[in-house]
């Protein structure tokens, strides 16, 4: 399918889902069920609700409600690898993990440890890791135990703001944070178990390729070589425009099937597109940079609180001026360099602010958004015939 | 979005005394402009309708720490409420009584949550400190518009009965 000749796509409206009485946050799709898709919702009325669809008519029913467990809002949830656990975080200041015991969702583990409201929880690609952020600054990383324990095994300090959502990378153990203080940070782990920030994706984009822990004396002398070099090239980076982060709040990041671009979006109205070295990433370098590629601006006029990208490249955006935006690498001129357009746009998709855009796992093109209003919807991107 | 924002007041008042003065003015050489004329009015009724409600609304919200009313203390001014319906945008800038009022944020979720009770749901609601009146201008304005933090601030008992008590006279 050539996602790439322009006006042939059109965005169809599924189903509108109600059921929640408050702002539906967030959603998360069980990636184990790509047949018969399932997703997880959770909403300002302190419940979580499990939508399933119905193989006959291809619509989607209010499953279970998952509630009487989290006393306020339920910001985030995330399914683990497996499909097999659900992990919901809340501005109750825990995370709750729920299995699926012969069709009954039961909380089996509850997390506690940050000061307020958690309001990100991410799994990593192996189901090992498990990972958490609030308003308190601090991003914890749980590791999973056998018999449904988790042991808190780093507290990462470094934002200077609330931390806004957290994202495992998708195939390697690197964890990224976005906040409040407008910043991305990636974080690593050193090979002793120690987690540190290993680079941060900020307004005055300071050059880190070994900040704070280069562990053997050769890297050391290596990071005082890089940084002596960049003594000098710094004010050349300025004028390349390297200086290229956020100006506001980032609400979401997502990305590439690949995994060597990062989407992120934010209160200042952007969009942005950051790349690193693939080769570099499988060779086991888990610090090899990142660095900004471009900024889709003028599309959004609100808060962009959501971004997803699909596996077959499309990002989705969706924002507080209640619209959702799809875009695609434009690889029609590659003399300024990789650039993405405008695929679709869609005004008005809800009542209120859409709070989160996720693509489903399954083959069809169908995509989730949440909003205000207390509606969720399901979309399919169609190829027009 | 912003370019369609209308300071309703001075216009306000001057409209109001035209379409007085246009009604009995129907059948002379003005009658072939008076549709048109007409529906700005309807229009422009509808915005000062919705102003003058947005006024009994706020001005009423009692200061945290005075027992004097926003509009008493010049908090809230009628110049300081941007209506743009058309767009379903309100924009409300309120100056704090002193450079440093600690309560600025205070003031301003009283105002979030008396527009969220009181607006229908489309509106878009931004507001502000007035430029150069607080000494940490930017970071209040942030924290005001940032609607996870309002929906937190709005789960947390003591700060609900704090703006409940503020809103209490003009809330029923």
């Amino acid at each position: 399918m050539d996602l790439h000749d322009d006006g042939n796509m059109i965005l169809k409206e599924i189903q509108t889902l109600e059921g929640h009485t408050d702002r539906v946050w967030s959603l998360a799709w069980n990636p184990a069920t790509a047949t018969s898709p399932v997703f997880a919702s959770c909403s300002g009325d302190k419940t979580v609700r499990i939508w399933e669809q119905t193989p006959s008519t291809r619509l989607w029913h209010c499953k279970a409600v998952l509630e009487e467990t989290h006393t306020r809002t339920v910001r985030s949830c995330a399914w683990s690898p497996s499909g097999k656990l659900l992990a919901t975080a809340s501005f109750d200041a825990t995370t709750s993990i729920w299995e699926n015991i012969s069709g009954d969702f039961e909380c089996v583990s509850t997390l506690e440890g940050h000061e307020n409201e958690v309001k990100s929880v991410s799994w990593n690609a192996s189901g090992s890791f498990l990972a958490t952020c609030s308003r308190d600054k601090t991003v914890w990383i749980w590791e999973v135990m056998p018999g449904n324990e988790f042991e808190c095994a780093s507290v990462l300090q470094g934002h200077t703001q609330d931390v806004k959502m957290v994202k495992w990378h998708p195939t390697m153990d690197v964890l990224f944070s976005c906040s409040y203080d407008n910043t991305v940070k990636v974080w690593a782990e050193d090979g002793t178990g120690d987690w540190h920030c290993v680079q941060t994706l900020g307004e005055s984009n300071k050059y880190s390729l070994f900040p704070s822990f280069p562990p053997n004396p050769f890297l050391c002398f290596y990071a005082t070589l890089v940084d002596a070099l960049f003594f000098f090239i710094r004010p050349l980076c300025w004028l390349a425009d390297i200086v290229s982060g956020h100006s506001s709040t980032v609400w979401a990041l997502s990305f590439n099937a690949e995994g060597d671009r990062m989407v992120t979006c934010s209160d200042d109205l952007t969009l942005k597109i950051w790349e690193t070295d693939v080769g570099r990433m499988v060779l086991g370098d888990d610090h090899a940079p990142w660095n900004h590629l471009c900024t889709l601006s003028g599309y959004h006029d609100r808060t962009i609180f959501s971004v997803h990208w699909s596996r077959e490249g499309i990002i989705a955006s969706g924002a507080a001026d209640d619209g959702l935006r799809f875009f695609l690498e434009n690889k029609d001129g590659l003399v300024d360099g990789p650039s993405y357009k405008l695929l679709l746009k869609r005004e008005k998709a809800h009542n209120m602010d859409i709070n989160s855009v996720q693509w489903g796992p399954g083959e069809t093109r169908l995509l989730a958004s949440t909003s205000d209003d207390g509606k969720i919807k399901i979309w399919e991107l169609a190829t027009l015939t | 979005m912003v370019s369609g924002l209308i300071n309703a007041n001075p216009v306000i008042y001057e409209k109001k005394e035209r379409r007085v003065r246009s009604a009995p003015s129907v059948g002379d050489d003005e009658h072939a402009v008076e549709p048109i004329d007409q529906l700005e009015l309807e229009a422009r009724f509808v915005r000062v309708f919705i102003f003058l409600t947005f006024l009994n609304h706020i001005r009423d919200i009692k200061d945290p720490e005075h027992p004097y009313s926003l509009e008493e203390l010049k908090v809230i001014t009628e110049d300081a409420i941007e209506v743009d319906d058309n767009h379903s945008y309100v924009r409300v800038t309120f100056t704090p009584t002193v450079e440093h009022c600690s309560m600025a944020t205070v003031i301003g979720l009283c105002l979030r949550v008396k527009l969220m009770r009181s607006l229908p749901q489309r509106y878009k609601v931004d507001i502000r400190v007035a430029p150069g009146t607080h000494a940490t201008e930017s970071a209040v304005n942030k924290q005001l518009n940032d609607k996870e933090r309002v929906a937190a601030a709005l789960e947390n008992p003591n700060l609900v009965d704090m703006v409940d008590e503020c809103l209490a006279p003009s809330y029923a």
